[in-house]
């Protein structure tokens, strides 16, 4: 177990620095650069301008300039937002996006739990159909004519709710749901095939024929192992929250990271288009290598494979 | 890490006859049973399944409709400033647009879009899937374990980021579109590839293939790909509505397809900055996207449980 999670994070270093390097080399050979803005900037003030941000100088030493101040952890100046560094503008805005995905994350997973299990012990009765059809609807409504159609119904036309902005706990719900919503249809699906294979293993007739609760026989004896396709889910499940909160930001005005990097690389503002990619890449690798360790944990099965 | 996991196993020949169909002990030249194909057993069962029949009529519905359609109809460029947005009408059956453009033709464009690139994306993906996982499958050893850690590093990256960056600096090109989704979309299928090619790596009658002195480009592609269609085409019909979806998420970020083309997820954009006054502009195009998708992840489950034997059995 410990060797494993080793030699995983060993494995983690060459992807990142495979990630980083092909991120820099490739917005350095995009035609234009962040100062070819709308408004021309005299050769003069190019010039210093590059200067300024080492700009000027070859490639590979911007190369390995960048590589030192990041292993400071130092994602260098925004070349958009003047006097702002990269790690202040993720330090601003990360805490939103994390929040958001968090809360969707719990919701998806409440919900998705839930119904799953509810439809894998009714099976084949109308509880089962409704719970099942309602996760085909969630997986085939994707989040941006969800999202947009909840504003439309609770915050237009109900007036019940803000139709965009993050300020009081009550402008988390529309977004949270809306992004929840998709993943709990994915880990409703996957929660109900889990448990229906498991709850015909014969441990569970042992277990109700040791006169075990219905209770107790879903929650304690069928539950660890029909979650199984949950867990291995989440790795995928998380990277698509993650990077479906682009989405979501954008839908509800939320002034979170996600927004933030759609217009960063519009804006080509490279330091700060690295930094989030850099960011978002290792939470995604990171977080999928914590969920392969917690499936090899609950499933001892997996270590010989 | 593998969170699709499904194997799917398909027979070389159907042998189970259904239980009504016992042979009786005297055979009458009427009674001799003729032969059931894979794909006829498949089709009878796929035709029972009333709602991969509803996703398969739907999906050739819209498909006409898309590809005939737009000839009949007003152009989806004709603007009439003087009508602006109206409700539904008869004149316009689901309404106009902030421009007086009829939004039921301007659908019927968009989607032509839309299933466009689903179709070439899926092919690119389609096409370096099966390579790569037959490759990976048929000579095995090191250079499959070398080839599946690729993938399996490669499924651990945030490619959506990598699509934005990529559409972002390179242009809006429908034709980088293209290629774009389709390298981030290929991973499961070289995976599932690989899978049936080792199953059926043992066979006697790839045995008798390299014995004849084949070539081994020839046994993978003319020998094993044929028998491995059943799979293949199942994910297919399931990687198209993930093709689609990224490619109206793309679009939906300001990032796909550039007008004067419009798609689906063009048409979701505009509907939702406008839905405040104009809700047809955000229900309709959104319906029918949604229902496309519906009708091709129903097509898929009933074409997996129809080419499946482990599920068919119960």
């Amino acid at each position: 177990m410990l060797r494993f999670t080793f030699r995983r994070l060993l494995q983690i270093i060459p992807v990142l620095w495979i990630i980083i390097t092909a991120t820099f080399f490739m917005i350095r050979f995009v035609p234009g650069g962040p100062f070819t803005a709308e408004k021309a900037v005299t050769p003069e003030i190019l010039r210093n301008l590059e200067a300024h941000y080492g700009l000027d100088k070859p490639l590979y030493r911007q190369y390995f300039d960048y590589m030192g101040s990041l292993l400071r952890g130092d994602l260098g100046p925004s070349f958009k937002y003047p006097n702002r560094t990269v790690n202040e503008i993720i330090g601003d805005k990360l805490p939103t996006s994390l929040e958001l995905g968090f809360i969707s994350l719990a919701v998806a997973l409440v919900l998705g739990i839930t119904l799953g299990t509810l439809a894998a012990v009714k099976r084949n009765t109308w509880l089962d159909y409704m719970c099942s059809s309602s996760a085909m609807i969630g997986i085939c409504v994707p989040t941006f004519v969800l999202g947009p159609l909840f504003v439309l119904t609770f915050a237009i036309h109900f007036q019940w709710l803000n139709a965009s902005g993050w300020y009081g706990p009550s402008d988390r719900i529309l977004p949270c749901l809306t992004l929840g919503c998709v993943y709990a249809a994915y880990i409703a699906r996957l929660t109900r095939g889990g448990m229906l294979e498991v709850l015909n293993q014969d441990y569970i007739r042992t277990a109700r024929a040791k006169g075990a609760g219905e209770l107790r026989v879903v929650f304690k004896h069928a539950m660890r192992g029909g979650l199984l396709p949950v867990i291995s889910f989440l790795g995928p499940g998380i990277a698509g929250i993650l990077t479906g909160s682009f989405v979501i930001e954008t839908i509800f005005q939320i002034p979170g990271l996600g927004r933030e990097f759609v217009n960063s690389a519009f804006n080509r503002d490279y330091t700060l288009v690295l930094g989030t990619v850099i960011l978002y890449a290792t939470l995604i690798v990171v977080l999928n290598l914590v969920v392969d360790i917690v499936q090899i944990w609950l499933n001892p099965k997996l270590k010989f494979e | 890490m593998c969170f699709v996991s499904f194997v799917v196993k398909i027979p070389m020949v159907s042998l189970s006859p259904s239980p009504d169909r016992i042979p009786p002990a005297v055979v009458t030249p009427e009674q001799i049973e003729t032969g059931h194909s894979l794909w006829h057993d498949a089709w009878s069962r796929l035709r029972k399944n009333k709602l991969a029949v509803f996703g398969g009529v739907t999906l050739i519905v819209l498909g006409l409709l898309c590809g005939i359609g737009p000839f009949f109809t007003q152009s989806y460029q004709t603007q009439n400033l003087d009508l602006g947005a109206t409700p539904p009408s008869a004149a316009h059956w689901l309404g106009t647009d902030t421009l007086g453009r009829d939004l039921f033709s301007r659908i019927l464009f968009g989607g032509r879009i839309s299933i466009l690139v689903g179709l070439v994306a899926t092919f690119v993906a389609l096409a370096i899937g099966v390579t790569y996982g037959a490759v990976s499958g048929f000579f095995g050893g090191k250079l499959d374990a070398f080839m599946m850690r690729i993938v399996d590093i490669m499924y651990a990256l945030p490619f959506t980021i990598f699509v934005i960056l990529l559409m972002v600096f390179f242009g809006r090109n429908i034709f980088l579109l293209f290629f774009a989704i389709g390298a981030v979309e290929w991973l499961t299928m070289a995976r599932i590839v690989r899978g049936q090619i080792m199953t059926i790596k043992k066979m006697e009658y790839i045995e008798a293939a390299r014995a004849l002195g084949l070539g081994k480009r020839r046994i993978i592609f003319r020998h094993m790909i044929p028998n491995i269609l059943g799979p293949i085409i199942v994910y297919t019909t399931l990687t198209i509505p993930a093709v689609m979806l990224l490619e109206a998420f793309l679009s939906f970020l300001g990032l796909g397809v550039q007008p004067p083309m419009s798609s689906w997820g063009v048409l979701i954009k505009d509907g939702a900055e406008k839905m405040e006054e104009f809700w047809w502009l955000l229900v309709f195009p959104g319906g029918v996207f949604s229902l496309t998708l519906f009708s091709l992840n129903f097509l898929g489950d009933g074409l997996r449980d129809a080419l499946d034997v482990r599920s068919s059995k119960d």
